[in-house]
């Protein structure tokens, strides 16, 4: 192990660093959703993650955030593990109808101001799934959705993108919990 | 006790059902499903699926002797009723709630009549059978323990992490789980309901997104059981790309639940680690097949799109890269005696529950049984390739953690020998237009976590009559409650990631 941890001391870091990295985009966004982040909120913006039914697709690729490539907590964006701790949903899934109660119940736990991101093709309207008589379709039947982010899943570059999103509209916003429609 | 037949025998004293390929499927009467049911209890044949149609039941069944025997049996049902296989053989019980939930048949003399994935929310019953109006969501009667200074923990729906949802209930003493019961059905989405009456096409992709992380194994495993009721050979290229990407799903996956269980035991150096091995694969899948989880690249037919020189190019740095950086991971999981503390001996799985439950994947071969469905029941082109199959007899966390690990060595030499031996012609053929009239085909393909189990029947206008899908969850989810009795609960999310079964392949 020791070998290990001085070779990750000597070698250049896997992290995709601000100014310079293999993947402009992600660099800029990465800066961009820092300096928002801070003006809004202090240095800190706390997400919980909701599975209203996802193939768990999506799953992986916000996990994929946490990553040495993305690191999305050195921005200050952390996933937090529960909704009493949390400034956004990221709600996945087309809300199937077994876990309509249970993502209600997540949202009444969230203190305000929250904001809510359909995450995924499925979030935004049921996607492949729509018409099921098992799925509500669509976070907005739901709950009043801030932002959407597409994909099949979403891969990382497009949650970062969405997150900046988020946070440059709602600095234009007064009312906290109306909703806006994007992506 | 005589001798048991071969399944190969017994399916021989029915008449077997035409346009049923490639294994035999038979219509059995009401003797021919006891005896089946008898052949399970004994262990002779083993479970591999058990799913509604209108109006019968169907029964996969895997010779346990000679694991390369598959056959289907069918039992009519008009009276709606069929006698119950979980009566005697409990991993049948939760497709029988399941069968029940979905069509309206039920099992005679069933051990549980408990609802399955209905929660009585969808506004109807029954929705694949003849569905009836109903709106009431009863409360579910989760089972109970007995004794001095019990308590119960109630877990989930929503979990803590970023996993899908389900419902864990302990019974605990102080720290001890005296029985745990899991409910699941959460992430249920109708998918077999939307799949009839869909094109081809359409079920292909909701195949493809049954179960995120194995959306490849599933789009295989549905396209090889269209192409085998068609009766269709596919462009020999074809199966080598499936292969690949099935290979890199593989690693992608393996990397990162070896990373998950060491960080479940707070080593999160390994899970950074293999994080970084994971998202490696994922870019590498992206350059070369245009997306990052491979979806909706194996299509009935043959593959969605061809693999140039320059994507051969950057698989190979992607094995050199990984060749360099795993084994230095693999001696720390080793050496590390802190993590295995945690993980040696923590959650046992007897050899005899995996056998009894037919387990696949890592969670069957960690607690010694042998199947791999690219072995056992050998589809091309792992005719022609050079893999093993490890296996390992104790049961616990860490043999699960080593059959992964061993799975990756294998998963890098089986995409060395795909790059280097991979056949040129087309990579896709047309399957439209194919007559298709009632036509039925099954296969069973080796996704990540273990053996996927798909049958469809087809109509004559190309649409899919129906389609069932069988999750390798379904013969563990129970396993994991098994295991973690005795253990504390402290221990839950490592031997639950141990696992790592799916919700979503599991609801449906």
């Amino acid at each position: 192990m020791r070998k290990l941890l001085f070779q990750s001391l000597i070698r250049v870091p896997l992290t995709e660093r601000l100014p310079a990295l293999d993947d402009a985009e992600t660099a800029d966004l990465a800066a961009k959703l820092d300096a928002a982040a801070q003006r809004r909120l202090g240095r800190s913006l706390a997400i919980r993650q909701v599975d209203a039914g996802s193939c768990n697709g999506c799953e992986l690729e916000i996990h994929a955030l946490n990553n040495a490539f993305y690191d999305l907590e050195r921005v200050g964006v952390r996933i937090v593990a529960s909704p009493r701790h949390a400034d956004v949903l990221f709600v996945t899934g087309p809300v199937t109808k077994n876990m309509r109660e249970a993502l209600l119940r997540t949202y009444d736990a969230t203190p305000a101001p929250k904001w809510v991101v359909a995450v995924g093709d499925c979030a935004i309207d049921g996607g492949m799934f729509a018409g099921s008589y098992a799925v509500a379709g669509g976070l907005a039947t739901v709950l009043p959705v801030d932002m959407h982010i597409r994909g099949c899943p979403p891969n990382p570059r497009d949650l970062l993108r969405g997150l900046l999103y988020l946070m440059q509209r709602r600095q234009n916003l007064d009312s906290p919990v109306e909703a806006i429609r994007a992506g | 006790m005589p001798h048991p037949p071969s399944l190969s025998e017994f399916v021989q004293r029915f008449e077997r059902v035409e346009h049923h390929r490639p294994w035999p499927r038979v219509e059995v009467d009401a003797s021919g499903w006891q005896t089946a049911t008898d052949h399970l209890a004994t262990g002779a044949w083993t479970l591999s699926g058990l799913w509604g149609d209108a109006q019968a039941v169907h029964v996969a069944l895997l010779d346990a002797m000679s694991s390369s025997s598959i056959a289907v049996l069918t039992l009519p049902c008009p009276n709606g009723q069929f006698p119950s296989v979980a009566a005697q053989h409990p991993p049948a019980i939760r497709f029988e709630r399941t069968v029940r939930d979905l069509f309206g048949i039920e099992s005679q003399n069933s051990p549980d009549s408990r609802p399955w994935l209905d929660h009585g929310r969808w506004g109807l019953q029954h929705p694949l059978g003849e569905p009836t109006t109903c709106d009431v969501a009863t409360p579910y009667p989760f089972l109970s323990a007995e004794g001095d200074s019990m308590h119960q923990i109630a877990v989930g729906p929503v979990h803590a992490g970023i996993i899908e949802p389900g419902h864990f209930r302990f019974n605990a003493n102080g720290e001890t789980i005296v029985r745990l019961e899991a409910r699941l059905g959460y992430t249920h989405k109708g998918v077999e309901t939307l799949m009839r009456g869909a094109t081809i096409e359409q079920v292909a992709k909701l195949a493809g997104r049954v179960s995120g992380d194995s959306t490849v194994s599933y789009a295989i495993a549905f396209a090889r059981a269209v192409e085998a009721a068609l009766n269709v050979e596919i462009p020999p290229r074809a199966h080598w790309l499936r292969a690949l990407m099935a290979e890199l799903e593989r690693l992608a996956n393996h990397f990162g639940d070896i990373g998950a269980i060491c960080n479940d035991a707070a080593f999160a150096l390994m899970h950074a680690h293999c994080a970084v091995l994971r998202e490696r694969v994922l870019r590498a899948a992206d350059i070369s097949f245009g997306h990052r989880l491979m979806r909706d690249c194996a299509i009935p037919g043959g593959v969605a799109l061809d693999l140039d020189a320059p994507k051969v190019a950057v698989l190979r740095a992607l094995l050199a890269e990984i060749g360099q950086r795993f084994p230095p991971l693999v001696e720390l999981y080793d050496n590390t005696a802190s993590l295995q503390d945690r993980t040696v001996s923590t959650g046992i799985l007897k050899p005899e529950l995996a056998s009894q439950f037919g387990a696949g994947g890592y969670v069957g071969r960690a607690s010694g049984r042998s199947f791999d469905a690219r072995r056992s029941l050998v589809y091309p082109p792992y005719d022609q390739l050079r893999f093993e199959v490890p296996v390992l007899p104790e049961g616990d966390v860490n043999a699960r953690v080593w059959i992964r690990i061993r799975e990756v060595e294998q998963s890098l030499s089986l995409i060395d020998q795909i790059l280097s031996k991979l056949p040129d012609g087309p990579f896709v053929m047309d399957v439209v237009g194919v007559p298709a009239n009632a036509k039925e085909g099954i296969a069973i393909v080796e996704g990540f976590r273990g053996d996927i189990l798909v049958w469809v029947r087809l109509k004559n206008d190309g649409t899919v009559a129906r389609c069932h899908l069988r999750d390798p969850s379904w013969f563990q989810w129970p396993l994991l409650e098994a295991i973690i009795e005795g253990n504390i609960v402290a221990d839950f999310p490592i031997c639950n990631k141990s696992f790592n079964c799916s919700y979503s392949g599991h609801d449906l």
